[in-house]
């Protein structure tokens, strides 16, 4: 077995030296949290084939895969669309591909933000089997749920086509908000991550934070049975994300005002996580 | 262009938090911060000293065993080289690709075949599709785990995790092998297998650093042995030497040790 497998470890991440000190400088804990993050992401191959081996170990030996979601998501939004649209009297035709819509998104974001707090606990054996970016685990995570949100969004085509329901170029307008989410989602999972590393009680009070955003923000129900309070909503980081998103599949234009609010959350959450994340990132092995 | 391989260990402590209980709460940690008693906190916050100024510096060819009673900070040290542990103070820089074997499960995911690991390691490692083909048939060629390539690892005997996490690691050749001592859980035949695949990547002139209690397995294998004591390095030298003050008793000297 003389031909042995080089690899191109050499090109990789340790192109070739690692060299690690205590008492570090900000600016060199600066370069180390940037090099954890570009390592990361040319490892992109390897976080799409974790998140994707995820998706079909939870499902391996069961008949409909992950298929499983696509109806329970199903059954929930017609249940849910019959309940609603009797008890806020709205005519299902019109309140049915809303609530499709904003249920997939909404359980997209929300089993985002909590898995993001167990991205790093989740993969303890790896992370201390060898040293490996800690942004790959975010982006497996990240992985993860665009395929399952991928495999929910045959509820939302069904329900568009059923009730007719063309969202025209509009919808072009989602693709930035996705990027944005993208974004947010791995600073959401880096700052998570590492908060719930160190602080094992986290995790459930962001599941109670969660269930009470649910509530607060227009899911279920339509922006404009606010009334004259609409103007509040922009103040909802949830909604104003959410928004951006929503609005244009469903045929409409976000305001630029959600817009601006989003990204103004976005770029404190984006602060916030690199901040941490710079100070956190080497002690996250000691943690888990 | 491939660097030699080398290590520099510089002062090197590090220290693990002890988080029981309390600490590990935020409600207690904003309580204590809130009531003044955060700064005293982080005074009198119990820590390991798991490694405590260790220096050493080995180059291309250094073959070091690890030696000392459970607790001494071998597995640390290990970690720490490998970049897993970051150190609180002192310096470690290393050169050269490097591989660990230091968890039996190396990371590797035990609901997952033994191929879908493989897969797993060659995307770590930046593998081209061919050399995927390759590393796989190496790797279960050396580990013999027949049809078991294609069962989740969760149905492998110990002894064939060991010999699958062995072949990976030594199948993408490392310039640097760090090594913890339940790789000794193999059978005899592996372990000569294992050996001989092992001195093939010494004799290019590489390192290996391993940790272990067995006295053969150092004399075999190594140039030079690390005695920690506590987290200190109690004693650093040739293996015959330090064996001998660490057993308390002069070691057989070894006839023909290993051709190289």
């Amino acid at each position: 077995m003389n031909h042995a497998i080089h690899g191109r470890l050499n090109t990789l991440e340790r192109a070739n030296v690692l060299d690690l000190k205590g008492d570090m400088s900000l600016a060199a804990g600066y370069r180390l949290g940037m090099r954890d993050i570009v390592d990361g992401l040319r490892l992109w191959h390897l976080a799409w084939t974790l998140g994707w081996l995820d998706i079909r170990l939870r499902y391996r030996g069961s008949m409909l895969g992950p298929f499983w979601l696509t109806l329970s998501t199903a059954i929930m939004v017609a249940s849910l669309g019959v309940l609603y649209s009797t008890l806020f009297h709205t005519d299902v035709h019109e309140y049915l591909p809303f609530l499709a819509l904003s249920q997939v998104l909404w359980g997209f974001l929300s089993t985002l933000v909590s898995e993001a707090c167990t991205c790093f606990t989740q993969a303890e054996g790896m992370i201390r089997a060898v040293r490996m970016p800690l942004f790959l685990h975010a982006l497996r995570m990240l992985v993860r749920n665009v395929l399952v949100l991928a495999h929910n969004v045959a509820v939302i085509v069904v329900v568009f086509i059923v009730f007719s329901v063309w969202p025209g170029w509009h919808a072009l307008l989602a693709l930035p908000a996705f990027a944005l989410w993208a974004v947010d989602a791995l600073a959401v999972a880096l700052l998570l991550g590492a908060f719930c590393a160190r602080f094992r009680d986290i995790a459930p009070i962001i599941g109670s934070v969660m269930m009470i955003a649910f509530f607060m923000t227009p899911v279920i129900w339509q922006p404009q049975q606010l009334g004259r309070h609409v103007v509040l909503l922009p103040f909802n980081p949830f909604y104003a994300l959410l928004e951006i998103a929503r609005a244009p599949l469903l045929g409409h234009t976000p305001s630029p005002e959600t817009w601006l609010a989003a990204v103004l959350y976005s770029a404190v959450l984006c602060g916030v996580s690199w901040a941490l994340f710079v100070r956190a990132r080497g002690r996250i092995a000691f943690w888990i | 262009m491939n660097w030699n391989a080398r290590i520099d260990v510089t002062g090197v402590s590090v220290f693990f938090p002890l988080y029981h209980g309390n600490s590990r709460s935020l409600k207690k940690t904003v309580v204590a911060a809130a009531s003044g008693r955060l700064g005293q906190d982080k005074q009198s916050r119990v820590v390991v000293e798991a490694l405590r100024d260790v220096s050493f510096t080995l180059a291309s060819g250094d073959r070091l065993a690890l030696i000392g009673g459970n607790g001494a900070g071998k597995t640390t040290l290990l970690r720490t080289i490998a970049g897993i542990y970051e150190p609180v103070m002192g310096r470690v820089r290393v050169q050269g690709s490097l591989s660990a074997l230091l968890d039996t499960t190396l990371g590797m995911n035990i609901e997952c075949t033994g191929r879908e690991n493989i897969m797993l390691r060659a995307l770590y490692g930046g593998l081209s599709r061919s050399e995927l083909r390759r590393l796989e048939d190496d790797v279960a060629d050396f580990a013999g785990l027949g049809d078991f390539i294609d069962l989740p690892l969760r149905t492998y005997s110990s002894g064939m995790l060991v010999r699958l996490g062995f072949a990976m690691a030594t199948a993408i050749r490392p310039q640097i092998l760090l090594m913890d001592e339940w790789f000794l859980a193999g059978d005899a035949e592996f372990l000569e297998r294992a050996k001989q695949r092992l001195e093939d990547m010494v004799r290019g002139a590489e390192i290996l650093v391993l940790s272990t209690h067995q006295t053969f397995v150092v004399q075999e294998w190594c140039t030079r042995v690390l005695w920690l004591d506590q987290g200190r390095i109690r004693e650093d030298g040739a293996p015959d030497t330090v064996l001998a003050s660490y057993l308390g008793h002069p070691v057989q000297p070894k006839e023909a040790v290993l051709g190289c």
